[in-house]
Protein backbone atom coordinates (compact mmCIF):
# COMPACT_ATOMS: atom_id res chain seq x y z
CA UNK A 1 0.00 0.00 0.00
CA UNK A 2 1.06 3.57 -0.62
CA UNK A 3 0.15 6.38 0.66
CA UNK A 4 0.03 9.79 -0.13
CA UNK A 5 -0.43 12.23 2.49
CA UNK A 6 -0.19 16.30 2.16
CA UNK A 7 2.60 16.09 0.06
CA UNK A 8 2.85 19.75 -2.08
CA UNK A 9 5.97 20.34 -4.37
CA UNK A 10 7.31 23.65 -5.89
CA UNK A 11 9.81 24.50 -8.76
CA UNK A 12 11.11 27.86 -8.13
CA UNK A 13 7.71 29.17 -7.13
CA UNK A 14 5.87 28.09 -9.26
CA UNK A 15 3.23 25.52 -7.54
CA UNK A 16 3.17 21.94 -8.86
CA UNK A 17 1.55 19.77 -6.33
CA UNK A 18 -0.96 21.50 -3.72
CA UNK A 19 -1.74 19.48 -0.97
CA UNK A 20 -2.58 16.28 -2.32
CA UNK A 21 -3.65 13.00 -0.52
CA UNK A 22 -4.43 9.77 -1.89
CA UNK A 23 -4.32 5.75 -1.07
CA UNK A 24 -3.02 3.07 -3.48
CA UNK A 25 -4.18 0.04 -2.58
CA UNK A 26 -2.90 -3.21 -3.15
CA UNK A 27 -4.71 -4.65 -6.61
CA UNK A 28 -5.25 -1.09 -7.88
CA UNK A 29 -5.09 -0.21 -11.33
CA UNK A 30 -5.21 3.45 -11.76
CA UNK A 31 -4.53 5.59 -14.12
CA UNK A 32 -3.13 9.50 -12.75
CA UNK A 33 -4.30 11.71 -15.68
CA UNK A 34 -4.46 15.54 -16.37
CA UNK A 35 -3.24 18.27 -19.14
CA UNK A 36 0.76 18.40 -20.14
CA UNK A 37 2.76 19.81 -17.50
CA UNK A 38 0.31 19.30 -14.93
CA UNK A 39 2.57 17.62 -12.49
CA UNK A 40 1.81 14.02 -13.39
CA UNK A 41 5.50 12.88 -13.86
CA UNK A 42 6.23 14.85 -10.70
CA UNK A 43 3.76 12.91 -8.83
CA UNK A 44 5.18 9.52 -10.10
CA UNK A 45 8.81 10.74 -9.32
CA UNK A 46 7.95 12.02 -6.01
CA UNK A 47 6.20 8.68 -5.03
CA UNK A 48 9.38 6.81 -6.15
CA UNK A 49 11.58 9.25 -4.29
CA UNK A 50 13.12 10.11 -7.29
CA UNK A 51 11.74 13.97 -6.12
CA UNK A 52 11.45 15.02 -2.90
CA UNK A 53 8.21 16.50 -1.69
CA UNK A 54 8.76 20.22 0.22
CA UNK A 55 6.05 19.26 2.56
CA UNK A 56 4.07 15.85 3.49
CA UNK A 57 4.81 12.77 3.47
CA UNK A 58 5.10 9.17 1.32
CA UNK A 59 4.50 5.61 2.88
CA UNK A 60 4.93 2.54 1.34
CA UNK A 61 4.48 -0.58 3.13
CA UNK A 62 4.55 1.44 6.09
CA UNK A 63 8.08 3.07 5.17
CA UNK A 64 8.35 7.21 5.05
CA UNK A 65 9.97 6.85 1.99
CA UNK A 66 12.15 9.80 2.70
CA UNK A 67 13.19 9.10 6.44
CA UNK A 68 15.53 5.82 5.59
CA UNK A 69 18.27 5.23 4.42
CA UNK A 70 19.24 5.22 1.33
CA UNK A 71 20.31 1.14 1.27
CA UNK A 72 16.33 0.55 2.77
CA UNK A 73 14.86 2.85 -0.03
CA UNK A 74 16.80 0.95 -2.86
CA UNK A 75 15.10 -2.49 -1.26
CA UNK A 76 11.93 -0.93 -1.32
CA UNK A 77 12.41 0.17 -4.86
CA UNK A 78 13.06 -3.10 -5.81
CA UNK A 79 9.72 -3.94 -5.65
CA UNK A 80 8.87 -1.01 -8.00
CA UNK A 81 9.11 -1.37 -12.04
CA UNK A 82 9.00 2.38 -13.73
CA UNK A 83 8.38 2.54 -17.03
CA UNK A 84 9.78 5.96 -18.40
CA UNK A 85 8.01 8.31 -21.04
CA UNK A 86 10.69 7.62 -23.73
CA UNK A 87 11.76 4.34 -22.68
CA UNK A 88 14.80 5.69 -21.10
CA UNK A 89 16.85 2.95 -22.27
CA UNK A 90 20.69 2.89 -21.32
CA UNK A 91 21.91 3.76 -25.06
CA UNK A 92 25.15 2.58 -24.08
CA UNK A 93 24.25 -0.62 -23.95
CA UNK A 94 22.25 -3.51 -25.77
CA UNK A 95 18.53 -4.01 -25.29
CA UNK A 96 19.65 -7.52 -23.48
CA UNK A 97 22.30 -5.27 -21.00
CA UNK A 98 19.71 -3.38 -20.27
CA UNK A 99 17.65 -5.89 -18.90
CA UNK A 100 20.69 -7.95 -17.63
CA UNK A 101 21.77 -5.11 -15.60
CA UNK A 102 19.34 -4.93 -12.42
CA UNK A 103 19.30 -9.23 -13.04
CA UNK A 104 22.32 -9.17 -12.14
CA UNK A 105 22.90 -7.10 -9.34
CA UNK A 106 19.57 -7.86 -7.78
CA UNK A 107 18.93 -11.97 -8.34
CA UNK A 108 20.91 -15.09 -7.71
CA UNK A 109 20.19 -15.73 -11.31
CA UNK A 110 23.59 -17.00 -12.86
CA UNK A 111 24.00 -16.38 -16.28
CA UNK A 112 21.98 -18.70 -18.54
CA UNK A 113 18.92 -18.11 -16.39
CA UNK A 114 19.24 -14.52 -16.59
CA UNK A 115 19.19 -14.68 -20.66
CA UNK A 116 16.43 -17.34 -20.08
CA UNK A 117 14.67 -14.01 -18.20
CA UNK A 118 15.85 -11.27 -20.87
CA UNK A 119 14.24 -13.61 -23.74
CA UNK A 120 11.23 -14.26 -21.61
CA UNK A 121 10.54 -10.37 -21.13
CA UNK A 122 11.16 -9.63 -24.22
CA UNK A 123 8.57 -12.26 -25.13
CA UNK A 124 6.09 -11.06 -23.00
CA UNK A 125 6.51 -7.10 -24.99
CA UNK A 126 6.30 -9.32 -28.46
CA UNK A 127 10.06 -8.16 -28.51
CA UNK A 128 11.34 -11.74 -29.00
CA UNK A 129 15.18 -11.49 -30.60
CA UNK A 130 16.33 -8.50 -30.29
CA UNK A 131 18.40 -9.06 -27.30
CA UNK A 132 21.81 -7.82 -29.22
CA UNK A 133 20.37 -4.45 -30.90
CA UNK A 134 21.59 -1.13 -29.83
CA UNK A 135 18.43 1.07 -28.59
CA UNK A 136 19.30 3.60 -31.13
CA UNK A 137 18.40 1.06 -33.54
CA UNK A 138 14.94 0.96 -32.22
CA UNK A 139 11.67 3.17 -32.74
CA UNK A 140 9.74 4.69 -30.15
CA UNK A 141 7.01 2.18 -29.04
CA UNK A 142 9.45 -0.66 -29.58
CA UNK A 143 11.74 1.58 -26.86
CA UNK A 144 8.75 1.75 -24.76
CA UNK A 145 8.24 -2.25 -24.62
CA UNK A 146 11.25 -2.97 -23.98
CA UNK A 147 11.45 -0.26 -21.38
CA UNK A 148 8.25 -2.44 -19.91
CA UNK A 149 10.30 -6.06 -20.28
CA UNK A 150 12.99 -4.18 -18.44
CA UNK A 151 10.36 -3.54 -15.39
CA UNK A 152 8.52 -6.65 -15.70
CA UNK A 153 12.00 -8.77 -15.82
CA UNK A 154 12.44 -8.01 -12.09
CA UNK A 155 8.60 -9.36 -11.23
CA UNK A 156 7.93 -5.99 -9.21
CA UNK A 157 4.99 -6.16 -6.97
CA UNK A 158 4.05 -2.21 -8.20
CA UNK A 159 4.54 -1.13 -11.79
CA UNK A 160 4.71 2.52 -13.00
CA UNK A 161 4.06 3.60 -16.22
CA UNK A 162 4.53 7.27 -17.45
CA UNK A 163 3.21 7.90 -20.10
CA UNK A 164 3.32 4.48 -21.81
CA UNK A 165 1.10 5.26 -25.13
CA UNK A 166 1.96 8.91 -25.65
CA UNK A 167 2.81 9.31 -29.40
CA UNK A 168 2.13 6.01 -30.61
CA UNK A 169 -0.32 4.67 -33.33
CA UNK A 170 -3.76 3.12 -32.61
CA UNK A 171 -2.55 0.04 -32.67
CA UNK A 172 0.89 0.21 -30.75
CA UNK A 173 -1.43 2.03 -27.97
CA UNK A 174 -3.91 -1.19 -28.00
CA UNK A 175 -1.16 -3.64 -27.82
CA UNK A 176 0.94 -1.60 -25.06
CA UNK A 177 -2.55 -1.14 -22.89
CA UNK A 178 -2.84 -5.33 -23.43
CA UNK A 179 0.75 -5.23 -21.54
CA UNK A 180 -0.50 -3.22 -19.02
CA UNK A 181 -3.77 -5.67 -18.54
CA UNK A 182 -1.83 -8.74 -18.87
CA UNK A 183 0.84 -8.04 -16.71
CA UNK A 184 -1.98 -6.34 -14.26
CA UNK A 185 -3.59 -9.80 -13.81
CA UNK A 186 -1.03 -12.43 -14.06
CA UNK A 187 1.60 -10.44 -11.65
CA UNK A 188 -0.61 -9.78 -9.64
CA UNK A 189 0.79 -6.08 -9.37
CA UNK A 190 -0.40 -2.90 -8.26
CA UNK A 191 -0.62 -0.50 -11.60
CA UNK A 192 -0.76 3.49 -11.84
CA UNK A 193 -0.65 4.22 -15.41
CA UNK A 194 0.17 8.57 -15.67
CA UNK A 195 -1.48 9.42 -19.13
CA UNK A 196 -3.72 11.75 -21.08
CA UNK A 197 -4.73 9.10 -23.54
CA UNK A 198 -8.52 8.45 -23.82
CA UNK A 199 -8.31 5.01 -24.63
CA UNK A 200 -5.62 4.00 -22.06
CA UNK A 201 -7.85 5.13 -19.50
CA UNK A 202 -11.10 3.12 -21.01
CA UNK A 203 -8.84 0.08 -21.79
CA UNK A 204 -6.07 -0.36 -19.00
CA UNK A 205 -7.56 1.37 -15.49
CA UNK A 206 -10.00 0.62 -13.00
CA UNK A 207 -9.88 3.84 -11.17
CA UNK A 208 -9.13 7.65 -12.27
CA UNK A 209 -7.30 10.59 -10.23
CA UNK A 210 -7.51 13.56 -12.46
CA UNK A 211 -5.02 16.22 -11.20
CA UNK A 212 -5.96 19.91 -12.19
CA UNK A 213 -4.03 23.34 -11.15
CA UNK A 214 -2.32 21.00 -8.18
CA UNK A 215 -5.08 19.43 -6.76
CA UNK A 216 -6.75 16.07 -6.68
CA UNK A 217 -10.11 17.11 -9.47
CA UNK A 218 -11.78 13.70 -9.62
CA UNK A 219 -11.16 10.66 -7.61
CA UNK A 220 -13.09 7.54 -8.61
CA UNK A 221 -14.05 4.46 -10.36
CA UNK A 222 -13.38 4.90 -14.05
CA UNK A 223 -16.61 4.21 -14.76
CA UNK A 224 -17.82 6.99 -12.80
CA UNK A 225 -15.37 9.20 -14.19
CA UNK A 226 -16.22 8.87 -17.82
CA UNK A 227 -19.86 9.34 -16.96
CA UNK A 228 -19.13 12.60 -14.67
CA UNK A 229 -21.03 15.77 -14.86
CA UNK A 230 -17.79 17.41 -13.53
CA UNK A 231 -17.48 20.54 -16.07
CA UNK A 232 -14.08 20.38 -15.67
CA UNK A 233 -13.63 16.90 -16.51
CA UNK A 234 -16.24 17.12 -19.37
CA UNK A 235 -14.13 19.13 -20.81
CA UNK A 236 -10.82 17.01 -20.46
CA UNK A 237 -12.91 14.12 -21.72
CA UNK A 238 -14.38 16.03 -24.72
CA UNK A 239 -11.29 17.97 -25.37
CA UNK A 240 -12.55 21.47 -24.98
CA UNK A 241 -10.03 24.01 -24.42
CA UNK A 242 -12.11 27.26 -24.60
CA UNK A 243 -13.32 25.92 -20.02
CA UNK A 244 -11.66 27.72 -18.11
CA UNK A 245 -12.43 25.76 -14.89
CA UNK B 1 20.01 49.54 -12.43
CA UNK B 2 19.31 47.41 -9.42
CA UNK B 3 19.57 44.30 -11.81
CA UNK B 4 23.15 45.51 -12.89
CA UNK B 5 24.46 46.31 -8.90
CA UNK B 6 22.77 42.58 -7.61
CA UNK B 7 24.79 40.92 -10.90
CA UNK B 8 27.60 40.37 -9.65
CA UNK B 9 26.16 39.57 -5.88
CA UNK B 10 23.93 36.53 -7.84
CA UNK B 11 27.06 35.31 -9.83
CA UNK B 12 29.32 34.85 -6.20
CA UNK B 13 26.15 33.36 -4.48
CA UNK B 14 25.86 30.75 -7.64
CA UNK B 15 29.89 30.32 -7.29
CA UNK B 16 29.63 29.36 -4.36
CA UNK B 17 26.32 27.21 -4.68
CA UNK B 18 28.44 25.20 -7.49
CA UNK B 19 31.14 24.48 -4.94
CA UNK B 20 28.84 23.51 -2.57
CA UNK B 21 27.01 21.21 -4.66
CA UNK B 22 30.20 20.01 -6.06
CA UNK B 23 31.74 18.76 -2.84
CA UNK B 24 28.76 17.29 -2.06
CA UNK B 25 28.69 15.30 -5.11
CA UNK B 26 32.23 14.03 -4.45
CA UNK B 27 31.86 13.26 -0.82
CA UNK B 28 28.95 10.49 -2.03
CA UNK B 29 31.17 9.42 -4.30
CA UNK B 30 34.18 9.08 -2.04
CA UNK B 31 31.64 7.23 0.26
CA UNK B 32 30.86 4.87 -2.45
CA UNK B 33 34.65 4.37 -3.15
CA UNK B 34 33.88 0.83 -1.02
CA UNK B 35 31.33 -0.35 -3.05
CA UNK B 36 33.71 -1.01 -5.85
CA UNK B 37 32.57 -4.82 -6.39
CA UNK B 38 29.83 -2.26 -8.72
CA UNK B 39 31.62 -0.71 -10.54
CA UNK B 40 35.16 -1.85 -10.50
CA UNK B 41 34.25 -4.20 -13.99
CA UNK B 42 33.13 -0.96 -15.98
CA UNK B 43 36.91 0.24 -14.89
CA UNK B 44 38.99 -1.59 -18.19
CA UNK B 45 36.04 -0.49 -20.41
CA UNK B 46 35.66 3.40 -19.35
CA UNK B 47 40.31 3.66 -19.56
CA UNK B 48 40.60 2.24 -22.62
CA UNK B 49 37.84 4.58 -23.54
CA UNK B 50 39.73 7.55 -22.22
CA UNK B 51 43.19 6.59 -23.48
CA UNK B 52 42.05 5.37 -26.88
CA UNK B 53 40.04 8.58 -27.50
CA UNK B 54 42.46 11.14 -26.60
CA UNK B 55 45.76 9.48 -27.62
CA UNK B 56 45.92 10.99 -31.22
CA UNK B 57 45.56 13.82 -29.71
CA UNK B 58 47.99 13.96 -27.17
CA UNK B 59 50.61 12.70 -29.49
CA UNK B 60 50.19 15.48 -32.10
CA UNK B 61 50.21 18.27 -28.98
CA UNK B 62 52.93 16.73 -27.30
CA UNK B 63 54.94 16.16 -30.73
CA UNK B 64 54.70 20.04 -31.43
CA UNK B 65 55.24 21.56 -28.32
CA UNK B 66 58.24 19.60 -27.53
CA UNK B 67 59.29 20.90 -31.33
CA UNK B 68 58.16 24.97 -31.12
CA UNK B 69 60.39 24.60 -27.65
CA UNK B 70 63.38 23.21 -29.48
CA UNK B 71 63.67 26.38 -31.79
CA UNK B 72 62.28 28.35 -29.72
CA UNK B 73 65.42 28.09 -27.26
CA UNK B 74 67.66 27.96 -29.83
CA UNK B 75 66.56 31.22 -31.14
CA UNK B 76 67.00 32.97 -27.76
CA UNK B 77 70.18 31.43 -27.56
CA UNK B 78 71.90 32.40 -30.69
CA UNK B 79 74.47 34.05 -29.12
CA UNK B 80 76.98 31.87 -29.44
CA UNK B 81 78.52 31.99 -26.52
CA UNK B 82 75.74 29.16 -24.49
CA UNK B 83 76.30 25.40 -25.65
CA UNK B 84 74.04 23.87 -27.90
CA UNK B 85 73.57 20.89 -25.32
CA UNK B 86 71.73 24.03 -23.43
CA UNK B 87 68.65 23.17 -25.85
CA UNK B 88 68.25 19.45 -25.22
CA UNK B 89 68.26 20.36 -21.32
CA UNK B 90 65.83 22.99 -21.80
CA UNK B 91 63.73 21.55 -23.97
CA UNK B 92 63.90 18.35 -20.97
CA UNK B 93 62.69 20.66 -18.10
CA UNK B 94 60.21 22.98 -19.99
CA UNK B 95 58.49 19.11 -21.25
CA UNK B 96 58.69 17.39 -18.66
CA UNK B 97 57.76 19.83 -15.79
CA UNK B 98 55.32 22.38 -17.55
CA UNK B 99 54.24 22.07 -21.39
CA UNK B 100 53.26 18.67 -21.58
CA UNK B 101 50.95 18.05 -18.38
CA UNK B 102 49.42 21.58 -18.76
CA UNK B 103 48.72 21.34 -22.92
CA UNK B 104 47.91 17.40 -22.18
CA UNK B 105 45.29 18.77 -19.89
CA UNK B 106 43.61 21.70 -21.43
CA UNK B 107 43.54 19.57 -24.64
CA UNK B 108 42.09 16.19 -22.49
CA UNK B 109 39.69 18.76 -21.27
CA UNK B 110 38.48 19.34 -24.65
CA UNK B 111 38.01 15.86 -25.75
CA UNK B 112 37.70 13.92 -22.53
CA UNK B 113 36.08 16.18 -20.42
CA UNK B 114 33.48 17.51 -22.75
CA UNK B 115 31.98 13.71 -24.12
CA UNK B 116 31.72 13.04 -20.28
CA UNK B 117 29.84 16.02 -19.29
CA UNK B 118 27.26 15.18 -22.90
CA UNK B 119 27.47 11.65 -21.78
CA UNK B 120 26.16 11.98 -18.26
CA UNK B 121 23.96 14.98 -19.37
CA UNK B 122 22.23 12.80 -22.03
CA UNK B 123 21.52 10.36 -19.40
CA UNK B 124 20.48 13.18 -17.08
CA UNK B 125 17.61 14.18 -19.42
CA UNK B 126 17.09 11.27 -21.24
CA UNK B 127 16.05 10.15 -17.36
CA UNK B 128 18.33 7.20 -17.39
CA UNK B 129 19.95 8.17 -14.25
CA UNK B 130 16.37 8.23 -12.70
CA UNK B 131 16.28 4.56 -14.35
CA UNK B 132 19.19 3.40 -13.14
CA UNK B 133 18.08 4.75 -9.45
CA UNK B 134 14.71 2.87 -9.95
CA UNK B 135 16.62 -0.02 -10.62
CA UNK B 136 18.30 0.44 -7.46
CA UNK B 137 21.50 1.09 -8.59
CA UNK B 138 23.19 3.61 -7.18
CA UNK B 139 24.13 6.15 -9.72
CA UNK B 140 26.95 8.03 -8.01
CA UNK B 141 28.81 5.12 -7.69
CA UNK B 142 27.89 4.08 -10.73
CA UNK B 143 28.62 6.80 -13.40
CA UNK B 144 30.97 8.83 -11.37
CA UNK B 145 33.76 6.73 -9.36
CA UNK B 146 34.58 4.21 -12.61
CA UNK B 147 35.22 7.59 -14.55
CA UNK B 148 36.82 9.67 -12.13
CA UNK B 149 39.08 6.96 -11.36
CA UNK B 150 39.83 6.20 -15.15
CA UNK B 151 40.63 9.76 -15.22
CA UNK B 152 42.81 9.56 -12.01
CA UNK B 153 44.99 6.71 -13.75
CA UNK B 154 44.70 7.84 -17.68
CA UNK B 155 45.76 11.12 -17.34
CA UNK B 156 49.68 10.38 -16.13
CA UNK B 157 49.34 7.22 -18.82
CA UNK B 158 49.16 10.16 -21.32
CA UNK B 159 51.41 12.82 -19.78
CA UNK B 160 54.05 10.12 -20.08
CA UNK B 161 53.37 9.71 -23.84
CA UNK B 162 53.02 13.19 -24.33
CA UNK B 163 56.39 13.77 -22.10
CA UNK B 164 58.04 10.91 -24.68
CA UNK B 165 56.55 12.79 -27.89
CA UNK B 166 57.85 16.40 -26.57
CA UNK B 167 61.28 14.55 -26.34
CA UNK B 168 61.48 13.21 -29.62
CA UNK B 169 59.80 16.32 -31.10
CA UNK B 170 62.43 18.61 -29.43
CA UNK B 171 64.85 15.93 -30.97
CA UNK B 172 63.75 16.29 -34.60
CA UNK B 173 63.13 19.89 -34.46
CA UNK B 174 66.90 20.40 -33.04
CA UNK B 175 68.91 17.96 -35.53
CA UNK B 176 66.58 18.80 -38.35
CA UNK B 177 65.94 22.70 -38.84
CA UNK B 178 68.13 23.79 -36.09
CA UNK B 179 71.14 22.01 -37.02
CA UNK B 180 72.54 20.73 -33.52
CA UNK B 181 73.91 17.87 -33.46
CA UNK B 182 72.03 15.01 -32.06
CA UNK B 183 74.98 14.01 -30.07
CA UNK B 184 74.40 17.55 -28.24
CA UNK B 185 71.05 17.20 -27.84
CA UNK B 186 71.00 13.85 -26.08
CA UNK B 187 74.19 14.94 -23.85
CA UNK B 188 71.74 18.17 -22.73
CA UNK B 189 68.83 16.23 -22.42
CA UNK B 190 70.30 13.78 -20.27
CA UNK B 191 73.02 16.24 -18.30
CA UNK B 192 69.83 18.24 -17.13
CA UNK B 193 67.45 14.92 -16.53
CA UNK B 194 66.33 14.48 -12.79
CA UNK B 195 63.61 12.25 -12.20
CA UNK B 196 61.58 14.20 -10.35
CA UNK B 197 60.53 16.34 -13.12
CA UNK B 198 59.15 13.84 -14.70
CA UNK B 199 57.39 13.08 -10.99
CA UNK B 200 56.24 16.52 -10.74
CA UNK B 201 54.70 16.23 -14.19
CA UNK B 202 52.88 13.04 -13.17
CA UNK B 203 51.93 14.35 -10.19
CA UNK B 204 50.20 17.45 -12.09
CA UNK B 205 48.61 14.96 -14.44
CA UNK B 206 47.04 13.10 -11.85
CA UNK B 207 45.36 16.07 -9.96
CA UNK B 208 43.97 17.23 -13.21
CA UNK B 209 42.54 13.90 -14.45
CA UNK B 210 40.47 14.01 -10.96
CA UNK B 211 40.01 17.47 -11.45
CA UNK B 212 38.72 17.43 -15.18
CA UNK B 213 36.72 14.02 -14.81
CA UNK B 214 35.04 15.09 -11.62
CA UNK B 215 34.00 18.37 -12.69
CA UNK B 216 32.59 16.98 -16.24
CA UNK B 217 31.08 14.27 -13.92
CA UNK B 218 29.33 17.19 -11.88
CA UNK B 219 28.05 19.44 -14.37
CA UNK B 220 26.59 16.38 -16.60
CA UNK B 221 25.05 15.42 -13.08
CA UNK B 222 23.17 18.23 -12.78
CA UNK B 223 21.99 19.12 -15.88
CA UNK B 224 18.33 20.36 -16.69
CA UNK B 225 16.71 21.59 -19.43
CA UNK B 226 17.09 18.59 -22.06
CA UNK B 227 19.57 18.83 -25.16
CA UNK B 228 20.14 22.53 -24.79
CA UNK B 229 21.02 21.99 -21.02
CA UNK B 230 23.60 19.28 -22.38
CA UNK B 231 25.38 21.98 -24.66
CA UNK B 232 25.33 24.55 -21.59
CA UNK B 233 27.17 21.36 -19.17
CA UNK B 234 29.17 20.76 -22.03
CA UNK B 235 30.43 24.22 -21.80
CA UNK B 236 30.54 25.12 -18.57
CA UNK B 237 32.69 21.49 -18.08
CA UNK B 238 35.13 23.49 -20.46
CA UNK B 239 35.37 26.63 -19.13
CA UNK B 240 35.22 25.62 -15.39
CA UNK B 241 38.11 22.89 -16.12
CA UNK B 242 40.16 25.19 -17.70
CA UNK B 243 39.98 27.50 -15.43
CA UNK B 244 41.02 25.05 -12.31
CA UNK B 245 43.84 23.55 -14.35
CA UNK B 246 45.61 26.95 -14.13
CA UNK B 247 44.75 27.61 -10.86
CA UNK B 248 45.95 24.32 -9.87
CA UNK B 249 49.38 24.12 -12.05
CA UNK B 250 49.86 27.07 -10.06
CA UNK B 251 49.42 25.40 -6.40
CA UNK B 252 51.19 22.15 -7.03
CA UNK B 253 53.90 24.63 -8.53
CA UNK B 254 53.86 26.64 -4.89
CA UNK B 255 53.38 23.68 -3.09
CA UNK B 256 55.95 21.15 -4.52
CA UNK B 257 58.66 23.48 -5.65
N1 LIG C 1 13.36 19.21 -12.32
C1 LIG C 1 12.51 20.23 -12.61
N2 LIG C 1 12.90 21.51 -12.42
C2 LIG C 1 12.06 22.53 -12.67
N3 LIG C 1 10.82 22.40 -13.14
C3 LIG C 1 10.37 21.15 -13.35
C4 LIG C 1 11.19 20.00 -13.10
N4 LIG C 1 10.47 18.89 -13.39
C5 LIG C 1 9.26 19.33 -13.81
N5 LIG C 1 9.20 20.68 -13.79
C6 LIG C 1 8.02 21.48 -14.14
O1 LIG C 1 6.91 20.92 -13.50
C7 LIG C 1 5.79 20.97 -14.35
C8 LIG C 1 5.12 19.63 -14.44
O2 LIG C 1 5.95 18.75 -15.16
P1 LIG C 1 5.56 17.25 -15.47
O3 LIG C 1 5.27 16.54 -14.21
O4 LIG C 1 6.65 16.71 -16.31
O5 LIG C 1 4.24 17.40 -16.33
P2 LIG C 1 3.37 16.23 -16.97
O6 LIG C 1 2.07 16.32 -16.26
O7 LIG C 1 3.23 16.57 -18.41
O8 LIG C 1 4.09 14.96 -16.74
C9 LIG C 1 6.23 21.51 -15.69
O9 LIG C 1 5.83 22.83 -15.78
C10 LIG C 1 7.74 21.41 -15.62
O10 LIG C 1 8.31 22.48 -16.30
MG1 LIG D 1 5.19 13.77 -18.02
Amino acid sequence: MISINNISKSFSDKVILDNLSFTINHGDKIAIIGQSGIGKSVLLKTIIGLLRPDNGSITIDDQDINKISFKKLQKLRSKFGMVFQFGALFDSMTVGENIGLALQKLTNCDRFEINERISNSLLEVNMENTQDKMPSELSGGMKKRVGIARAIALNPEYMLYDEPTTGLDPIMTDSINRLINNFHSNGNVTSVVVTHEMKTVRDASERVIMLHNGKIQFDGTTDTFLNSNDPTVVAFLNGDSTYKG
Amino acid sequence: MKNIILQPFTYIISLFEHIGRYFDLMSKTLRSFTTWHLYIGFLPEHMMKLGISALPIVVVTGLFSGMVTSVQTAYQLESGFIPDSYVGGIVCVSVLMELSPMITALVMTGRVGASIAAEIGTMRVSEQIDALETLSFDPVSFLIMPRVISGAIMFPVMVVIADLFGLLGGFFAATTSIGISSYDYVYGLRDWFVPWYAIFGVIKAFSFGIAITSIACYFGYYTTGGAEGVGKSTTQTVVVSCITIVILNYLLAAILL
